[in-house]
This record gives C-alpha cells, structure tokens and sequence, in this order.
C-alpha cells in the first residue's frame, strides 16, 4: 500500500507501523486527584470502553500508522478495509488538537 | 538420433547450435529453442512420469502452464526440481533429467501404482490404509510419500545469489503479445514512462507461433520490429524473461526477472531479481490459455494443446508427431491442422465435436463432425485413437483444442470475480479489478487477432490521455480477424476408462464425481478434497474442465460453480527470489556496540539480544565452562571493580518546558519533582496497568532529561512515547529523540569503582561520595577533555556508575577503562554475570517484565501514583490486580544448597499435590550465585509479601524435580543497599 503523507508524500507502506483504531486518541478523563470509590469505578469503566472495545467496520476505517522508517510522525489515515482505498491522511496531533477544542 | 522431427527453420538460430543432455544422454538443439521444443525435435516424447500413478507423461503445452513436463534442471547445488521444460531456454551444457521414477524412464517400477489406481482415488488417504492403526505412521504415510511426487532437492544451500529491486511507471504492461506491444507502443510514442513484462524471452506472444499478418507482414516479423522500435525509447523499459506474479494495492506489482536461468552460468551475479513495481496504471494483456477436453487416456505423450502443437511448427519448426491428428470444438483449432499441412506435416483426420461445421476440409484430410475422440492407445505415447463412432485412427500426436480461456489471474487478485462469457465460453475479468487496471487482448475474451490489437491501442490512447500526456494521433497496426467460433464441449461421456482433468496432481473426472456423490459440492471444497488445480501448476489447464464435470454433476451453470480464489504467485518462485539478500550473516542487519571489536579481541562469546550483539562472557585461558568465567566475573565485580559493556539499553532524549510534566504521565512515579544533576527509578505501564518497561530517567537540566529503556524495549518505548505525545497530549512542549546510538555506555561498579573512575575523571569534576552520591549524574570531562555523562546507578548492587560517551569514543573509553583498572584487577564481564548480579539484588528484568504482571506483582504497587493522571494508572485500580492473594515476586532458594532448579518451574505448598489447583506460582529467572554458594531464583508466589520464611516445594513435572525451598527476600545480599551509598 502507498500512504500519502502529508509532509512526506507518497510513502510505501512498510516503512510504517500499524497501531489501529484511531479512537486511541480520544482518552477519557481520569477519576482525579480526590476521587471518590464511585468516580474511581466510572473512570475504570470509561477505560475499559476505551482500551477494549473497539469497531470493526467493514469499510472506512480511521487508523493510527506510524512513520518509523521516516520522520516518525503519527497519521490518522481514512482506509477502506475492504478494497484498502485510503481517502485521507492527516497528522494524528493535528486531529488530537482538534478533538482537545 | 538427431533432431528427426526439425522440420522447418522456425524462428530458431540454426547457426547456433547447442548440446545439451537428457537423462544422461547428449542431444543437440538450437539458440531459440525450449528444451522442450529441442526434445519434440530429437522425437523424444517421454519426459516423466505423473504424480500419483506414474504414467508416462510427454509434452503437453508449450508455455508456462504446463503440467507435464517437468524436469530436474541442472546438477549438485544448482539442481532445481520442477521445472517447466517449456519455459526452460537451452543453453549449451544444459542438463536435464526426469522425474518421480524408480528405475529408468521407460521402466518405473513405481509404474504399479497405475493397477492400483482403484484404491487411490480422491481423498484415498482417508479412507484406505486405515488399519491397522499402528502401520499409517511407520508404514504407509513412508511408502506413500516416497512413490508419490515430483523432482527433488539437492539438499544443499542455494550457491546462487537474488537480488530485489524497485521500479515506478505511469504504465506497467503485462505481456508482450500483439495487444501488449501496441499498448507499448501506443504509450511509449505518447512520452510515458512504461515498462512491458514479458515472461517469454522472446516478446511476441502468439504472433511468434502463429502465421497471422500485422501491417502486411508476418507477425512475427511485426512483433520484432516493434519490439527494435521500443528498444530506441528512453521513456519504456522492455522485460523480457520477467513474469508478472501478482498485483498489490495501490498499483503495486512483483515482478520476477530471470537474469541468468537462460545461461550456463550465472558467474557470480544474480540469478534472478524481484522487482516491485509502483505504477500508475496498468494493461493486463497476459493472453490466454488453451484447454483441452476430457476422454479417456487423454494423458499420454503425444496428447497435446493444439495451439502448442502449431506453435512447435511454426515457432521451433519441429514436427510434434508425423500423424498428427486434430481433435476439437473450436475454429481455432483447425488453424493447426492448416499450419501443419503447410509445414508438409501429414494430418489424417480432424474430429470435430460440433454437428455442423462451416469450415473445409483440407484435400486429403478426414473430417469428422459431430464426432468424439473416446480412447486413446500407446504404452510410452499415443499410438492410436478410437472415435465414438468406433473408427481406430493411426496417430501419434492427437492435437486437442478444447477453446482458450482467458489469463484472468491478476485481474483476481484483490479477490475480483471473473464472470462467466458465454460467447468465448470461458471466463472473463469481473467484478471489481485492481484499481487502475485496464484488460486487454485475448485475456479480456478479444480472441481475434485484429480486434486484440485494437483493444491494446485503444487501452493505452486513454491512458495517457487521463495521465495527461498528448493523445496519440495514429491508427493502430492492421490484421485480420480470423474465425474464432467456439462451441461449448467439455468432456466425452461415451468414454469408459480415466480420464484426465489435472494431468500434474493426477486427478480424473471420477475424482470430481466422487467428491460429489460424497458430499463435496462447493469448488473450494472438491479442490482440497480432490487436489485439482493445488499442482505447481495451480490448474491452470485443469480448472475449466473440472468446473464443468462438476455443473455437468450438479445440473448448474458454470458460472454457479465458480472458480477458486486466485492467488499470487502467478507461476513458481524460488524461495531464494523471495529471500534476496537476507540470508545467512544478512538474514537481517546486526548491530554492534562501538566497543564490539574490543570485546572480539578480548575472546567474548557473544549472544544476540534482539538485533543487538552483545558479549554474553569472557572466557579466560583454562576456564573449560562458561559457568567458570561467570562465576570469576561475579566474584572480583563484588570483591573489586568489573566493567560491562551498556551501550545497547535504550536511552531517549526528552526535552522542553513540560519535559516533567511529561514523564509523569509517562512513568507510573513522579518525575517533575526530581532535582537537577539527579536520576530516578521509574516503572512505566501499559494503559491496561500491566507493567511496560522500566529503566532510570536523568535530570540533565531544567528543562532536559536522558530517560534509559530496556535493550528489548528501546524501540517500542520510544514509539510509545511519539504516540502519547503526538495522540494524546499534542498541546505539550516537549521533543523526544532517541539517542541509544549516539553514545557508549559502560557500567563501572564495584567497591573500587570510584577509585577506578577518579584516574580518568578531570581533576575539575569531583566524584567523591558527598559531592557525587548515589543517583546523582552530572556531566563531565574525562581523559583530558573529552565530554561524558555520568550517572551513579546500579544494576549489581554495588556501588556503581554508568559512563556515558559520544559513541566515536566508546572503544577508547574500554581500552582506557581496562588500563586504568589493571591495579584493581579490573574484570570485564558480560551479559550473563550481569543477570546473575542482578537476581542475586533482586532486581526485575524481562523474565519479571513481560507483560503479565502488574506493579503490584514485582512489589512496586506503592509506586503507582494516584495523585497525577499516568498512562494506566486507572486501569491498574481494577480489583483483579489488586487481589489481597495476588502474586508477589519473592526470593527462592533451595533448603538443600546442593540442590538445583529451573526457571519456569511451579511452586507447589508441602503435602499438596502437584497439580493445576495446588499452584502458587512460578519461578520465573535463576542463577548460580558464586556469593552465595547456591542457587537463587526470583519468581512469583501467591500473597508472597505475607509468606516469607515459609517453605515452598519447587516442582518441574518435566524433568520431574521436586526441591525443597524457602520463600526469602528477593534481595538476596545487601538487602539494605549499604553498597550502593559509599
């Protein structure tokens, strides 16, 4: 597969590594400083959600690469997992920027 | 014998000729021939024997799907089993001999399988040889195996090199027939950048074995002429010899060059490259391939393709037979029977399957329409055949054309269809092609010859119109559109005895009956089941005929029964293609520590850790056991000073105004309160609060710390920390690097460390215990100027200091560290003291890290900090890891100090027994410890932290051990850490 970087250009895929579902970026709260036995447990729930379950979509899929054979920049990339058509490539920081605001 | 069935000049070099040896025997040919075409010339049509029943088999095509002649190719080392005669190109020397026989050729003792054809039908091995039990393993799996098969191994290690390379183009072209050479053609005068694969060594495709006109002039005299045209392109690249073998996403192809299989020798370059191709578009102009039908003993030298028997005249110009006759349901078949009566080649009688047929019998041939070819007769090859009418044919070539289907193979690759066209009854491209893909010639169902050419002119005038270059202004090369009609015939019911569909694996229409009265419906099942189509050849003449046995069984449509999945590669490639370079000491890259030279001086056995080498011991004159040069490096470590070589443990450079704040969400502790010139212990964890990694951080400065990971880790740490950054917490200021490589590190520890280190310390830097006390780290000038970094830790134990320099110094810095230690008696010690001082201090590595146990578990539950957000802090709060019987990790050591144990042994409570329910836990490292004068292991134990003193059995139901042992402090001396802090 070609991923197109978007510093780097059109890049082969095997100089990346492949993480998965870019909801990773999307880490919950954590309980607190002061936290109570109850916002403990919905934290650890929110956690669990977070790290386990994931979607499996048949599809477009928004995945983490990593460039580790390049300039070791995080992408979201838009792939479809069934032909592996890949719609877009944005840098993961500038997506995890947008989701923080 | 010589060349007796030479007729005709052919496009072979008949000043050129070439000895070349067949089963021991010499036999001449010509440049330009296959060994297959020069044996058809010498009239040898016996070349192996089958798979499963060894039948006499001969030539049956006259390209790279043929499933019959298969050949050991050349001798010793080089010899390759398996190999196409068809594809192979002579060369003078060459040496070929046959397959799967016991016994000459002519008389395989093996031959008997044939009588027991009866109990070898499809899926046999599951239903006979079944009793009794005990003999399937010793008896008749060896007896199977050794009459069933094809060449063999030389045993030896590949004495050839391979190479890969890389290649880009707005067109890649597959083959080189007339509509791959006008697409070529059309592309290349429009300026973009194409490469043309051909697997053939001479470009051409069919118009090198057929007599048709392009441009008024014979085809191949066309095909040459483009092909010099090409040649004069800067912008194309022509391959020749090169087989297309599989189309990856994203315009991605491999391609396999032959390079030096066409000669004697490859004289030390490569034998074969791997390309892999990035293109743009891509022409799939691969052709197509005929098929024959199924009758009885349609397997027997002498039964060939039609259009491989025309491509022998016209190609090689070798007479395949001297009675040759046709037997078909196509027009294009009769094409032989023309080209052969040209050649003056006697062709008796033409049996055509169709009731009416518009064509004319040629003077003096025999047609019989609406006829069927039901036996054939021959020991070594076909001597006779039997019409369904009952008429007896003398002939000792039977030219069968059962209709082409098209190449569709790489038009599948990304799982695409191919759909069913009952014009050309065969299967055509469909479904959904690999993007960028454009279909062209014969292999999209374009039989004619004129209309290929079009449809490859066409293709390519789009092309490089939507690529942007000038759309080309002429017309395309002229030729005739030759009759092409085609009738749907598949196999002869009249026929009583076997009949062939895969002639490589050995598989017969009652095989595919069978696997249906047995159940067997879907074509990946009748496959496995049967072996159809699982042959080197992948079916590629057998698959058609077997799907329409099956549609025939199940009254559907061919196209209800589908085809298997088609999958790379295309034809075989060697192993040694896929491995190129990386084999043996270039398997994969090594890496060294700047002082790796050093320590091969001193004698080091080395091992690897991960791509790392590192010195493992130093053995010494004498010393007959590793276990001896282990235990004196331990001991004068302890009782003096010792060095070892750290270089490969990971170290990050981590650097910015939140560099604190960032490593305490990275690390489970807290690292933004560590002072400046200070170094802290840290636990990192996964988010799921499993411990990760672990290592010491430094603070270098106030804004600069120099993090060390573990030597397996260093990578995946790093990763970890981009992710976590980049991912996470983007809005943070700080900037990671790795710098594992640009500095040699070396551990210095023992009670005369300090004293060894003051001699190459600059006077200016004091390293005394008050201004330089333990974790302390600072940097400083060594040797008179040259900048390190030093760091007092320790992994032994003892009191101890790692010493950071730029890596172009770190060889110096060993040859200065074991001079200015020669008073103290210095010992260098490797990798494997190292780990028997470190479990002798309890320390946790990999055995305790690995990815099963929490920080609760190796007893640094206190560590995890609740009052800052870390990675996996909140996950490490679930109530399974925090289990009031959880595992702890504890010391070990036998009752008996005599006795020995293993790591990975089970700890079993006295008086239970030693099974599943009764386990406490696991021994989990061990050493031999030279200070303690026994064995010590670490490992984990139930409520472990509640349970010193106890006693515990340490159980290996492997080796069936049984010890004695007490549950102890994991640190096993020092436990206070005195040493540490002098």
């Amino acid at each position: 597969m070609i991923i197109n970087h978007p510093l780097l250009g059109p890049r082969d895929s095997v100089e990346f590594i492949y993480l998965g579902d870019a909801e990773l970026i999307n880490r919950p709260n954590w309980q607190g400083k002061e936290a109570s036995d109850e916002a403990i447990d919905s934290a650890i729930g929110r956690f669990h959600n977070y790290l386990y379950l994931r979607d499996n979509p048949a599809g477009e899929h928004k995945e983490l690469w990593y460039h580790e054979q390049g300039d070791r920049s995080w992408l979201v990339v838009t792939r479809n997992t069934i032909n592996h058509e890949i719609v877009k490539v944005e840098l993961a920081k500038d997506v995890a920027g947008r989701s923080k605001t | 014998m010589s060349q007796v069935n030479r007729i005709a000049k052919g496009l072979v070099d008949k000043n050129k000729p070439l000895t070349f040896e067949f089963n021991e025997q010499s036999y001449q040919g010509y440049e330009g021939d296959t060994l297959a075409s020069a044996l058809l010339a010498n009239g040898q049509r016996l070349i192996g024997r089958s798979f499963k029943y060894h039948r006499p088999r001969g030539i049956f095509s006259a390209g790279s799907e043929e499933p019959n002649a298969l050949v050991q190719l050349r001798k010793g080392a080089y010899s390759e089993p398996n190999t196409r005669a068809t594809s192979v190109e002579l060369f003078e020397g060459l040496a070929a001999c046959s397959q799967n026989h016991r016994g000459s050729l002519k008389h395989d003792l093996m031959a008997i399988n044939d009588y027991f054809a009866p109990f070898l039908t499809a899926g046999f091995y599951y239903k006979t040889f079944m009793w009794p039990k005990s003999f399937w393993e010793k008896f008749y799996e060896p007896m199977i195996r050794a009459s069933a098969g094809l060449g063999k191994l030389s045993g030896e290690p590949d004495p050839d090199c391979y190479d890969k390379g890389f290649l880009h183009c707005d067109v890649l072209i597959i083959g080189a027939g007339p509509a791959g050479l006008t697409a070529a053609l059309t592309a290349g005068r429009a300026g973009a950048r194409v490469i043309i694969a051909d697997e053939d060594f001479l470009p051409g495709g069919r118009l090198n074995s057929e007599t048709f006109e392009v441009d008024g002039m014979p085809g191949a005299k066309w095909a040459a002429q483009t092909v010099q045209e090409l040649s004069t392109m800067d912008n194309l690249s022509l391959m020749s010899r090169t087989t297309v073998q599989a189309a990856y996403d994203h315009g991605i192809y491999s391609l396999l060059e032959r390079k030096t299989d066409h000669l004697a020798s490859s004289s030390g370059k490569p034998r074969q490259i791997l390309w892999r191709v990035y293109s743009k578009r891509a022409i799939l102009s691969a052709g197509s391939t005929e098929r024959s039908m199924v009758f009885a003993n349609n397997d027997r030298p002498g039964v060939m393709l039609a259009g491989a028997v025309r491509a022998y005249a016209n190609r090689w110009g070798v007479a395949a037979g001297k009675q040759v006759v046709l037997f078909t349901n196509n027009d294009d078949g009769w094409q032989t029977a023309y080209d052969l009566l040209d050649k003056g080649i006697e062709v008796p009688a033409i049996i055509d399957s169709r009731p009416t047929v518009s064509l004319k019998a040629p003077e003096g041939v025999q047609l019989f329409s609406n006829e069927r070819v039901i036996d054939t007769r021959g020991r070594h090859g076909i001597q006779s055949i039997i019409l369904s009418n009952g008429t007896n044919i003398q002939a000792d070539c039977l030219a069968v054309s059962g209709g082409w289907s098209p190449n569709v193979h790489l038009s599948c690759h990304h799982r695409g269809h191919p759909q069913w066209d009952e014009r050309i009854h065969g299967f055509v491209p469909g479904g959904e092609l690999p993007p960028g893909m454009t279909v062209v010639g014969s292999a999209n169902g374009v039989f004619s010859l004129g209309a290929a050419i079009e449809s490859g002119f066409e293709a390519a005038k789009s092309i490089v119109g939507d690529l942007g270059f000038a759309k080309p202004r002429e017309t395309p090369p002229k030729a005739e559109d030759e009759p092409a009609e085609a009738a749907a015939f598949w196999y002869v019911k009249e026929s009583t005895g076997r009949a062939w569909l895969d002639l490589q694996n050995d598989v017969t229409s009652k095989d595919v009956v069978l696997a249906h009265q047995e159940g067997f419906r879907s074509v990946e099942h009748v496959k496995r089941y049967t072996t159809l189509g699982m042959a080197t050849d992948q079916g590629k003449t057998a698959n058609i005929l077997a799907m329409a046995v099956m549609a025939d069984c199940s009254n559907k449509s061919i196209q209800d029964v589908g085809t298997t999945i088609f999958r790379p590669p295309y034809t075989p490639v060697a192993i040694g293609a896929l491995a190129g370079r990386s084999r043996g000491e270039n398997f994969r890259p090594v890496r060294h520590t700047p002082s790796h030279k050093w320590a091969e001086q001193a004698g080091a056995v080395f091992v690897e850790t991960g791509a790392w080498l590192r010195a493992q011991w130093f053995p010494r004159t004498g010393e007959k056991h590793w276990r001896e040069s282990v235990d004196r490096e331990v001991l004068q470590t302890r009782a003096s000073v010792g060095i070892c070589d750290v270089t490969t443990l990971g170290k990050i450079d981590v650097q910015g105004r939140d560099a604190g704040k960032f490593l305490n969400r990275i690390y489970c502790n807290l690292f933004s309160t560590l002072k400046i010139g200070k170094v802290r212990y840290g636990l990192m964890l996964r988010e799921d609060g499993m411990a990760m990694d672990d290592g010491t951080t430094a603070r270098m400065a106030e804004n600069h710390f120099v993090m060390t990971t573990t030597t397996a880790n260093a990578v995946s740490v790093f990763r970890h920390m981009e992710f976590c950054h980049q991912c996470l917490w983007p809005e943070m200021d700080v900037c990671l690097i790795s710098a594992t490589e640009q500095f040699a590190q070396y551990s210095v520890a023992g009670p005369n460390a300090r004293k060894l280190l003051q001699k190459i310390v600059d006077p200016e830097f004091d390293i005394s215990n008050d201004a330089f006390p333990y974790m302390a780290c600072g940097e400083i000038n060594i040797c008179g100027g040259t900048p390190a970094r030093l760091f007092r830790i320790s992994f032994s134990g003892e009191l101890a200091y790692e010493i950071a320099v730029p890596a172009r110094y770190g060889h110096a810095l060993m040859e200065v560290l074991k001079q200015a230690g020669k008073e103290f008696e210095a010992v260098v010690y490797g990798t494997e003291a190292l780990g028997v001082m470190r479990i002798e201090k309890g320390h946790a590595a990999g055995n305790e890290l690995n990815g099963q146990t929490s920080a609760q578990n190796i007893g640094l539950g206190r560590m995890v900090s609740v009052k800052k957000e870390c990675i996996g802090n909140t996950l490490s709060h679930r109530s399974e890891l925090n289990k009031e019987d959880g595992l702890r990790l504890m010391g070990f050591k036998a009752v008996n100090a005599a006795d020995d144990f293993k790591a990975g042994a089970h700890l079993i409570n006295p008086g239970d027994a030693s099974n599943t329910e009764n386990d406490q836990g696991w021994i989990s490292s061990k050493a031999y410890s030279p200070s303690l004068g026994c064995v010590v292991g670490l490992g984990f134990i139930k409520r472990g932290h509640e349970r010193e003193g106890e006693a515990v059995r340490v159980v290996n139901l492997l080796d069936g051990t049984d010890i004695e042992a007490k549950i102890v402090s994991p640190h096993f001396i020092d436990p206070k850490g005195e040493r540490l802090r002098v």
